[in-house]
C-alpha cells in the first residue's frame, strides 16, 4: 500500500477511485459546470467526469469565481470526493471549505498515484493512501 | 487560531447567527493556511451574480439574509452577469434575470454597496500602503497588493462575504511580510506602447510562473507606467499565473529598487523580455475561419480614460455591419463617458456599451455564441483572450487601435 505525504489538509476521510490530471484546474475555465465533465478543449482530461472520484491536479488555475463553483456543483451533486492539489491557492481552498469538499496540496509524488486507483484521503493525517491499484 | 475576546463574542453569538457562522468558516480557512491570527479589514469587494452563483449559491444568500446578516465594513460588488437594458437584445435569460435581481435584493438588505464593477481599485475605493482588505476578483486583488501596498488575498465570493460579516480575514498569504517580497526579476527590455502589450507581459510571465506565491518583480523599464497600464499588467499576471502580487521598480511603494523588492532574496531567477518575445504573444492566435464579427474591449471594464481613447478611434467611424463589438464599464465611468461625449462617440459608430457587466461572465454567452455564429472573438485584453477560451471562442490577442479596425472593417489580418 502506497502513502503520499500532503503538507495541507482539510476536511473528512473519505474513499474514492483517482483520477490523476498531468495539467492544473480550473472550475471555471475547464469544467462543464451543469455535467461535471472536463470540457476545455485540449485539457489532459478532456471528456472525464469529476463526480464521485478523488481528483489529482498539479496545480490551480484561474480566478475568483471559483469560490462559488464548488458549491454550485455539490448543490447539483456532481461534485468530486475530494480535491489533492499539488500546489493551489485560496480560492480553491475557500470554495472546496464552503462546499464541504475534503482538499488538500502539497502532492509531488505524481508517478505514485494514477487514474483508476482506489485511493482513502485522510486529511486529518494529512496523507492518501492507495488502497488498490488499476 | 489565536482568537481575540471580540472574535470569541463573535463565536459566542453575540453577533447573530450569520456573523458566527462566517467565523467558523474563516478559522477552518485559516487553519489550512496555517493563520495564527485574524487581521480587521476595512473593505471588502465580492463577487456574487448568478451565473457565478448557480441556484445553489442563491439560495445560501436567501438564507444568510434571512438570519439578518449585515455587513461590519464597507462591501462592494464585482461586474455581474446581465445588463438589464440590454437583456433581450442579447438573448439573456428572464428567469435567470430575475433571479440575479433576487440576488441583488439580498445583498442589499445585507447592507452590500452594489457597484457592480471590477474596477473598484479605480473608481471607488483606494486603500492605503498596508491597509488590510477581502478582495476578489483576481484583478482587483493583484491591483491592491502591487500598486497600492495594500493586503489581500483572492477572496471568493463566500470568503469574501463572510469577511464582510465578521469585519476580519485570517492572517495568511499576503496580508504577511513573508510572502510579499519579490521571488524573481523580470527586465523589461521592451517597447510596451498599448495595453494590450502590457496584458502581453502579463502573459508570457504569468503562464510560465503558475503559482499564487511567485511575486515577480518588474524593472529596467525607461518610463512610470500609468494605472491603466498596471491594470491591464496585473490582470494578466493573475489570470495566466493565479499570481496575486508583482513590484514595479520605481513604481509601486514596496519597490523604490530591485534589491528592496526582492529583500534579502540573494539568489532568484532572472526574466528578460524583449520585442521579439512580445511579438511571438500576437503571433501564436491562429485567426481560425477569419471570422471577424467579434471584438470586445472588457476584462477588466473599461477606465474613463479607457472610454475616452475607445471614443476619439472609433470617432467618425461605424462597425461593419453584420459585426458585433461589445465595450463593458461600471455605472459611475458610463455616465461620466455620457457626460462627456464619449459614450455617444461609441454608440454613434455601432459600438454596445454594457453596464455592470464583464463580457465572459455574461449568463447566456455560449448560447450567443452559438446564435451569433461566433468563431474567434477579438480583444485587447489578454484576460479576457485567456478565459473566454472556456466558451470555446477561438480568442485573439491585438493592440486597441487594430481592435478599432477589426471592428470598423471586418478584416482580419
Amino acid at each position: 500500500m502506497r502513502r503520499i505525504r500532503l503538507a495541507r489538509a482539510c476536511g473528512a476521510v473519505v474513499e474514492g477511485e483517482a483520477l490523476v490530471s498531468e495539467e492544473g484546474f480550473s472550475p471555471r475555465y475547464d469544467l462543464d459546470r451543469w455535467s461535471g465533465v472536463i470540457t476545455r478543449p485540449g485539457h489532459r482530461l478532456e471528456g472525464a467526469s469529476l463526480a464521485g472520484k478523488v481528483c489529482f491536479f498539479p496545480s490551480a488555475k484561474g480566478g475568483i469565481a471559483a469560490g462559488w463553483a464548488f458549491y454550485d456543483i455539490k448543490w447539483k451533486k456532481i461534485a468530486p470526493k475530494a480535491f489533492v492539489f499539488g500546489v493551489t491557492n485560496p480560492v480553491m481552498v475557500q470554495g472546496a471549505i464552503f462546499a464541504g469538499i475534503p482538499i488538500a496540496a502539497g502532492w509531488t509524488a505524481r508517478g505514485a498515484v494514477r487514474s483508476g486507483d482506489w485511493v482513502r484521503l485522510d486529511p486529518g493525517r494529512r496523507v492518501v493512501q492507495v488502497l488498490r491499484s488499476r | 487560531m489565536r482568537l481575540s475576546s471580540e472574535e470569541r463574542e463573535i463565536l459566542g453569538g453575540r453577533r447573530g447567527e450569520a456573523a458566527r457562522r462566517a467565523l467558523e468558516y474563516q478559522i477552518e480557512v485559516g487553519r489550512f493556511w496555517g493563520a495564527r491570527r485574524f487581521v480587521p479589514v476595512s473593505n471588502v469587494h465580492m463577487m456574487g451574480d448568478i451565473e457565478v452563483m448557480g441556484d445553489g449559491g442563491l439560495d445560501y444568500l436567501r438564507r444568510t439574509a434571512a438570519l439578518g446578516a449585515r455587513c461590519a465594513v464597507a462591501t462592494t460588488t464585482n461586474a455581474r452577469c446581465i445588463d438589464f437594458a440590454h437583456r433581450e437584445r442579447l438573448g439573456q435569460d428572464a428567469g435567470e434575470a430575475a433571479k440575479e435581481r433576487e440576488l441583488i435584493a439580498c445583498l442589499r438588505r445585507m447592507d452590500v454597496v452594489t457597484t457592480d464593477t471590477c474596477i473598484n481599485y479605480q473608481t471607488v475605493y483606494q486603500p492605503r500602503l498596508g491597509e488590510h482588505v477581502a478582495w476578489g476578483d483576481t484583478g482587483t486583488v493583484i491591483y491592491a497588493n502591487s500598486v497600492f501596498g495594500a493586503r489581500s488575498n483572492f477572496e471568493s465570493g463566500p470568503a469574501a462575504l463572510a469577511a464582510a460579516l465578521t469585519g476580519r480575514s485570517p492572517a495568511y498569504g499576503f496580508h504577511l511580510d513573508a510572502h510579499r517580497r519579490g521571488t524573481f526579476a523580470v527586465r523589461l527590455d521592451c517597447t510596451l506602447e498599448d495595453l494590450a502589450d502590457w496584458g502581453a507581459v502579463g502573459t508570457l510571465v504569468g503562464e510560465s510562473h503558475q503559482d499564487y506565491f511567485a511575486v515577480p518583480v518588474f524593472h529596467g523599464f525607461g518610463r512610470a507606467p500609468t494605472a491603466d497600464e498596471l491594470k491591464h499588467l496585473g490582470c494578466a499576471l493573475a489570470s495566466y499565473g493565479s499570481m496575486g502580487m508583482f513590484h514595479f521598480v520605481g513604481a509601486t511603494p514596496e519597490a523604490p529598487s530591485l534589491a528592496a523588492a526582492l529583500g534579502s532574496r540573494r539568489s532568484y531567477e532572472k526574466m528578460r523580455l524583449t520585442d521579439v518575445l512580445l511579438r511571438r504573444v500576437y503571433a501564436r492566435y491562429p485567426l481560425g475561419d477569419g471570422d471577424a464579427r467579434l471584438v470586445v474591449f472588457s476584462g477588466p471594464q473599461q477606465s474613463l480614460l479607457e472610454m475616452k481613447r475607445l471614443g476619439a478611434l472609433f470617432s467618425g467611424r461605424r462597425v461593419k455591419p453584420g459585426s458585433s463589438c461589445f465595450v463593458t464599464t461600471g455605472a459611475g465611468v458610463l455616465a461620466q463617458a455620457r457626460a462627456l461625449g464619449y459614450a455617444q462617440a461609441l454608440e454613434q459608430a455601432g459600438v454596445t456599451i454594457l453596464e455592470g457587466v464583464c463580457f465572459y461572465i455574461l449568463q447566456n454567452l455560449p448560447q450567443m455564441r452559438a446564435a451569433n455564429g461566433w468563431t474567434n472573438l477579438v480583444s485587447n485584453s489578454a484576460k479576457l483572450v485567456n478565459i473566454v477560451g472556456a466558451h470555446r471562442f477561438n480568442p485573439i490577442l491585438r493592440r486597441t487601435a487594430e481592435c478599432v479596425e477589426i471592428a470598423c472593417s471586418g478584416a482580419l489580418r
